[in-house]
């Protein structure tokens, strides 16, 4: 499709230009790709059939759907109407009951291999998964039903990616991350996209370039895009040369606290945690807990609940 | 004859819900609300650091991000003895007050709008048509242009065939009332609030680093001192005008000019007995300053409102997934998970059932707003008293769904309104000189605390033991087990179980009208189970009988 025509589609649907060209940028700087990438990127983002999405709560706190729905390059009515096909999401879909419980068949009848599934959640492994239960199907049943007949599926969120705070110890309900929960059963390609919950920026960047490359992006050991997950907070801290000058808050509120001095020794986790809240900040570029005067407390990385517990002691 | 309906899931909800009801003579004869979902956040809490608690609990729940932080840290506050400094009260009071803002929109558009307006007839509307109906009931007026765009818009894709989150919705069903121009105006505001929630969410970022899951706070106060200054308190106070621009012209004339095609759901949904914590301390002193009083009404006797006695609180256990049957306060509960079966004539929720005095009480906006308005809250008894006389209906027809729904959007204007002066207020402060946000403390050895609030959905309870320095016991009782949990020893249904009764349903295979109730409520699941002995501390092996 020639750029124009792309163009005149969505100034069609009341999309300026502009404010197009700004997102695809700004996902294309996001995916650390080259400026040159942003007409490829808008191309992606205009298919005439959008990619049927379904999404699937397991073990969670609908934290990780209500970080999709801040998403602002694209608008997240975009993403919904002309982007993606979202099919099943129990968040904000229509349907209910029974009639819910149909669309997502159809979807997965319909699409079979080519629809993308994205999970948020632990799924509860103990006593043959009854501490989560939908229509009366444990939620490992369901995870078995769908995921291995997905393209790929995409886990958001700490919980699906590594388990996150149901599995905490002592881990009560036996939650386990995805992969872990389906073992040798799960035959189709796993992205991981950490975080409690994560900025929606990298899993809209992860589908657009599934939509670009017609590919998973590039991943690192733990499954993660190396795009977001590449660097530590440390790395990339706008305070970062505070703590090589020395210069520390040891009490929050204190004058250091006022001036952005580094936090490490109230318990910041940014030298071990990989993600890109320093670069690409949350909210459209607000803040970020560091920039708010708080810790990170590490929540993309694997048991961090425990890991990087308590909190508030320094590494 | 009487046929059985279930609902599972019950989907625009944060959670897992099922319902299940009886329908009889096209009315809901009976109705059973089952939480199917169990965590255990409690019983991973214990032996940690109380600092922490806040950052776990606060994952109770991604929708309502900041209340299960704050709640936490007021009552580990509470339990170190220390007293935040003015400017923390005001911070958190803003940050509350944000939360508000930002889940009340997204509930009625989000979560409750399409059980009263059908998207698909919107494509019938005239958009002309629609923008002089704009004019009639919106300050803001509407424009013909823009309904144009929105219906090609909402044509291109249902023609594209993929219907994505509108699939199998009740589109046509005949509990849809609306003319196709009002469904018009609100499938375009259901677009617009998706865009006007991220912009208020990041009033959360303003002072909270980021939304969901907010990080600013720490027992003592709050970290974000270096965010005290005129940029960012303009920029706060810029996003809050324009949420309180969408309030004021789009949410609460649509909820009025809705409700005014739905006067028949003033009849329908309602409960008998209110209670509130109260909300948005003034000063130091509470109960006493909260904009939002504390109370509790019996028999829809809003001229008589309570005190309230936390220890008059009861958690039931009898037809839960929970061992044994006693009745017991939350600070001396004991639970002992045992799951059987889903049988609605014996256990059917992994959600206890909270009573006060023994009764079942409805929490969230219409507990808070009658309370407000049978102590003569001023801005409360105006706001209510003025939408009476907008929809010409009398003071009974707030016992309901429609009264649940509307108390909703009047509340976000009063609590909208009462931000501007804890701005000023901040203001004043700074100006002063005064820039204190964090009292230290001394951790004790040993030492109790609660924590009361209100938030959006209603009253929520934390409780610490702390031993050692660490957790020994944490506790939450939530609005949603409140308004949601199952029967209680007494056999008494639960808030959304009574409301549902005498519920009509037109077509047992599209039950519109049951979801209509539940979402009324703004069911908040995930926090709602939760297990813990404070006497033992032990971790109970779950049994599967």
């Amino acid at each position: 499709m020639k750029q124009e025509k792309v163009f005149a589609q969505l100034e069609q649907k009341g999309v300026s230009r502009r404010d197009f060209l700004k997102f695809c940028s700004f996902v294309s700087a996001t995916m650390g790709l080259a400026p040159s990438m942003t007409p490829k990127v808008a191309e992606a983002l205009t298919a005439p059939q959008r990619p049927p999405v379904v999404w699937l709560s397991f073990s969670e706190c609908t934290g990780c759907p209500e970080s999709l729905l801040r998403t602002t390059y694209p608008w997240i009515d975009e993403l919904l109407l002309e982007i993606i096909s979202l099919d099943y999401s129990e968040t904000v879909m229509a349907a209910s009951g029974q009639a819910a419980e149909d669309a997502l068949h159809a979807t997965v009848k319909k699409h079979p291999g080519k629809f993308i599934c994205v999970v948020d959640g632990a799924i509860p492994t103990a006593e043959n998964g009854v501490y989560g239960m939908i229509n009366g199907k444990t939620m490992i049943e369901i995870a078995k039903e769908i995921c291995p007949k997905a393209l790929a599926n995409i886990c958001i969120g700490t919980c699906s990616s590594f388990g996150g705070v149901a599995a905490a110890k002592p881990n009560p309900t036996g939650a386990k991350d995805l992969e872990s929960a389906l073992g040798p059963a799960l035959t189709t390609p796993v992205v991981k996209i950490p975080g409690c919950p994560p900025n929606g920026i990298n899993l809209v960047a992860t589908i657009v370039n599934f939509l670009l490359f017609g590919k998973l992006p590039d991943l690192d050991a733990k499954k993660r895009p190396l795009f977001a997950y590449g660097k530590t907070i440390h790395d990339t801290c706008p305070r970062r040369s505070h703590y090589e000058m020395g210069e520390f808050v040891t009490e929050f509120g204190s004058k250091e606290a006022a001036l952005g001095y580094c936090l490490f020794q109230l318990g910041c986790k940014g030298p071990e945690t990989y993600n890109n809240c320093a670069i690409v900040k949350w909210n459209d570029g607000t803040s970020w807990p560091v920039q708010a005067g708080h810790p990170c407390i590490g929540c993309s990385e694997p048991d961090f609940w425990d890991k990087m517990s308590p909190f508030y002691k320094s590494l | 004859m009487a046929q059985r309906i279930v609902v599972d899931p019950i989907t625009r909800i944060e959670g897992h819900l099922r319902i299940e009801v009886e329908v009889g003579d096209g009315k809901v004869k009976n109705a059973w609300s089952s939480s199917t979902l169990f965590r255990g956040l409690e019983i991973i809490l214990q032996g940690r650091d109380p600092r922490d608690a806040w950052l776990f609990t606060q994952r109770a729940c991604g929708v309502c991000t900041y209340v299960h932080a704050l709640a936490s840290v007021r009552c580990v506050d509470n339990a170190v003895g220390v007293t935040v400094p003015d400017n923390a009260r005001l911070i958190r009071n803003l940050l509350m007050g944000a939360q508000f803002l930002h889940d009340h929109i997204v509930h009625f558009y989000h979560l409750h709008a399409l059980d009263w307006v059908d998207v698909v007839s919107s494509l019938k509307a005239d958009p002309k048509k629609a923008a002089a109906l704009a004019d009639q009931v919106s300050p803001a007026g509407g424009n013909v242009n823009e309904f144009k765009a929105v219906k090609a818009r909402v044509k291109k894709f249902v023609d594209s065939g993929q219907l994505g989150l509108f699939n199998n919705g009740y589109w046509g069903h005949p509990a849809y009332k609306l003319p196709p121009e009002v469904n018009l105006i609100a499938v375009k505001h259901y677009l617009d609030a998706l865009r006007q929630q991220a912009r208020t969410a990041r009033m959360h970022a303003v002072f909270g680093a980021k939304n969901p899951h907010l990080q600013s706070l720490v027992v003592g106060g709050v970290t974000c001192v270096a965010d005290l200054n005129a940029d960012r308190i303009a920029e706060f106070k810029y996003l809050w005008k324009e949420t309180m621009d969408f309030v004021n012209n789009v949410y609460i004339p649509d909820v009025v000019a809705v409700a005014g095609f739905y006067k028949d759901w003033g009849k329908i949904g309602g409960t008998t007995n209110f209670l509130a914590y109260g909300e948005f301390p003034q000063s130091a002193k509470e109960p006493e300053s909260l904009l939002f009083p504390r109370g509790a009404v019996f028999k829809r006797k809003i001229s008589n409102v309570q005190p309230v006695d936390i220890n008059l609180i009861e958690e039931h256990v009898k037809r839960s997934w929970y061992e044994g049957d006693k009745a017991l306060n939350p600070a001396a509960g004991e639970t002992k998970p045992k799951y059987e079966s889903l049988d609605v004539n014996n256990r059917y929720s992994w959600m206890k059932a909270p009573r006060y005095n023994g009764e079942p009480m409805e929490v969230g906006p219409l507990a808070r707003v009658l309370i407000a308005y049978g102590k003569g809250h001023a801005p409360t008894k105006k706001a209510v008293d003025g939408l009476l006389k907008a929809l010409k209906v009398p003071q009974e027809a707030l016992f309901s769904t429609l009264g649940r729904t509307a108390a909703r959007a009047l509340e976000t204007k009063i609590i909208g309104e009462a931000m501007e002066g804890w701005m000023g207020q901040l203001v004043e402060n700074l100006k002063k000189g005064d820039t204190k946000t964090y009292q230290p403390y001394e951790m004790p050895a040993q030492a109790s605390g609660v924590g009361l609030n209100d938030v959006p959905r209603g009253a929520l309870g934390h409780w610490i033991e702390i031993k050692d320095q660490k957790i020994g016991n944490y506790q939450l009782v939530v609005p949603s087990t409140w308004n949601l949990g199952p029967r209680c020893a007494g056999d008494k249904p639960g808030p959304v179980e009574e409301a549902l009764m005498g519920t009509p349903v037109a077509d047992p295979k599209r039950p519109v009208e049951i979801l209509r109730t539940v979402h009324s409520f703004d069911p908040c699941i995930a926090c709602g189970v939760h297990v813990i002995d404070p006497q033992t501390n032990e971790v109970y092996k779950f049994k599967v009988v």
